[in-house]
């Protein structure tokens, strides 16, 4: 630790001390001056929860996706999924920031050091059972085809939601839903024509892909009922019910299915919301120790 | 709340020194080229100056802050807010003219018009991109993308098929 501040500090000084070249100083802040104040009419510890379920489906998935990195199919692939894990990381924080703007902040204060911003004690010091994303992102990657088809229906879930919340009554989120429709564009599409390619590919790419549809459609079960949370909000003009944007994105992947020469499974009963409540499988705490492992460690760490 | 050191806020304007600050990642600009740099003025005695970021998970953001109140503070300015603004959102039709010329000039294929989808459901594109962009190398309009994603968040990878080199393209967004 001392080390590390000597070697920032001997930087820091050799450029004039204004933070410029290395990182970790807390200047990042991705809502620094940005005008937080809540709506009249919109709960805001509903207005933080949604937050933190939309940005935890964020940061879970961006986690996901890095670890393709250094194992992904080609060069120019692996930079893709950095882009897209990049752009969801960056959408992650700012939702994460509005929560703590509002302070729904769990319990993620208590181990976290204030020196770290609300975003960061968010992301690092929740336990498994304080997160709200959904089973969709947390589950494991599997082989490429199922990562692709894992980011099909999740992107084409995010976006349908996103064009909608653009027109939140919580000016903050839907600006980061506006900004958001664009990146997300990118990833759908991204997604969409590798399937297309596996899919209608050679018979050992079509296999796979069609495994990939198999294993993460089930997943689609509770993704599309409202928690109780949702269904405020969306009341308040603050939320959109996921239940809304059900039919948008079956379109959608049924399109792509097709195009792909896949088949298309049944599409799953609705069950009530598991991953919003904090249920999750084992697998999200396992992520979430490579996640949190360095900055539970060393809570004052600077890189 | 400090006096500004010495005294120079009314020598010197602190739009013009902002507006010379060069992106991080793209020197050859400034961030008012990239219509990053929102506004600059003067709130009793403090420099405030709004930007906006590009992508939602732009590394830079934070280096951009830094550098605009190290060059205010190079200038005399002792009080500097960076404040973030989100709405409008920032598109590639913020970059000015000569913005576009310089990172043309730059190696760096300038954007087309931004895709406008303000209302409704975002069409699937499943084919191969449509999109164009000159080879700022030999002018050629012969070029292919090669990946939508790039070394950076805002750039798409391109091939020239008359002079065979591989470039950059700044993609609409």
């Amino acid at each position: 630790m001392a080390h590390e501040e000597t070697v920032y500090e001997a930087l820091d000084h050799a450029h004039g001390g204004e933070g410029q070249w290395a990182f970790g100083t807390g200047f990042d802040e991705p809502l620094a001056g940005v005008d937080t104040t809540v709506p009249e009419g919109i709960d805001p510890t509903d207005l933080g929860v949604y937050c933190l379920m939309l940005g935890d489906d964020a940061l879970v998935l961006a986690q996901r996706l890095t670890e393709w990195v250094t194992a992904a199919p080609e060069l120019e692939e692996e930079v893709a999924i950095a882009n897209v894990a990049l752009d969801l990381l960056g959408q992650a924080r700012l939702l994460l920031a509005r929560a703590g703007s509002v302070g729904v902040l769990g319990r993620s204060r208590e181990p976290a050091t204030d020196s770290i911003p609300d975003e960061d004690a968010l992301a690092y010091f929740r336990d498994p059972d304080e997160f709200r994303c959904t089973a969709l992102v947390a589950a494991p990657n599997g082989d490429f085809a199922r990562t692709m088809v894992r980011l099909l229906v999740a992107s084409s879930f995010r976006l349908a939601v996103f064009t909608r919340l653009r027109e939140s009554r919580d000016p903050v989120l839907a600006a980061i839903a506006a900004k958001g429709v664009h990146e997300l564009t990118y990833h759908r599409d991204h997604a969409a024509r590798w399937l297309v390619r596996l899919g209608d590919g050679t018979e050992e790419s079509s296999r796979r892909a069609q495994d990939g549809v198999e294993v993460v459609w089930p997943l689609l079960t509770d993704l599309f009922v409202p928690t109780d949370v949702e269904q405020r909000l969306t009341a308040a003009g603050a939320a959109v019910a996921p239940s809304a944007v059900r039919d948008e994105v079956r379109d959608v992947l049924a399109e792509v299915i097709g195009r792909a020469a896949l088949r298309l499974p049944e599409w799953p009963a609705d069950t009530p919301p598991r991953g919003r409540v904090g249920e999750h499988d084992p697998e999200l705490a396992e992520l979430l120790g490579t996640l949190q492992g360095l900055a539970r460690e060393h809570p004052a760490a600077t890189w | 709340m400090s006096a500004p050191i010495r005294g120079r806020t009314d020598v010197v304007d602190p739009r013009a020194v902002a507006g010379r600050v060069t992106d991080p990642e793209l020197p050859t600009v400034t961030l008012a080229d990239l219509g990053i740099l929102r506004d600059v003025r003067v709130e009793r005695g403090t420099v405030v100056v709004e930007i906006t970021p590009t992508y939602s998970g732009c590394p830079a953001m934070g280096v951009m802050r830094a550098d605009l109140v190290h060059a205010l503070h190079q200038a005399g300015f002792a009080d500097v807010d960076v404040r973030t603004v989100l709405s409008p959102p920032w598109t590639t039709d913020w970059i000015s003219d000569e913005g576009r010329r310089k990172l043309a000039a730059g190696g760096i294929a300038p954007p087309g018009n931004a895709p406008v989808r303000d209302v409704g459901p975002v069409p699937l594109r499943l084919g191969p991109s449509r999109r164009t962009a000159d080879c700022p190398l030999c002018g050629s309009a012969d070029t292919e993308e090669l990946s939508e994603f790039g070394a950076t968040a805002c750039k798409a990878l391109r091939r020239c098929r008359s002079c065979r080199e591989p470039f950059e393209h700044l993609k609409e967004i």
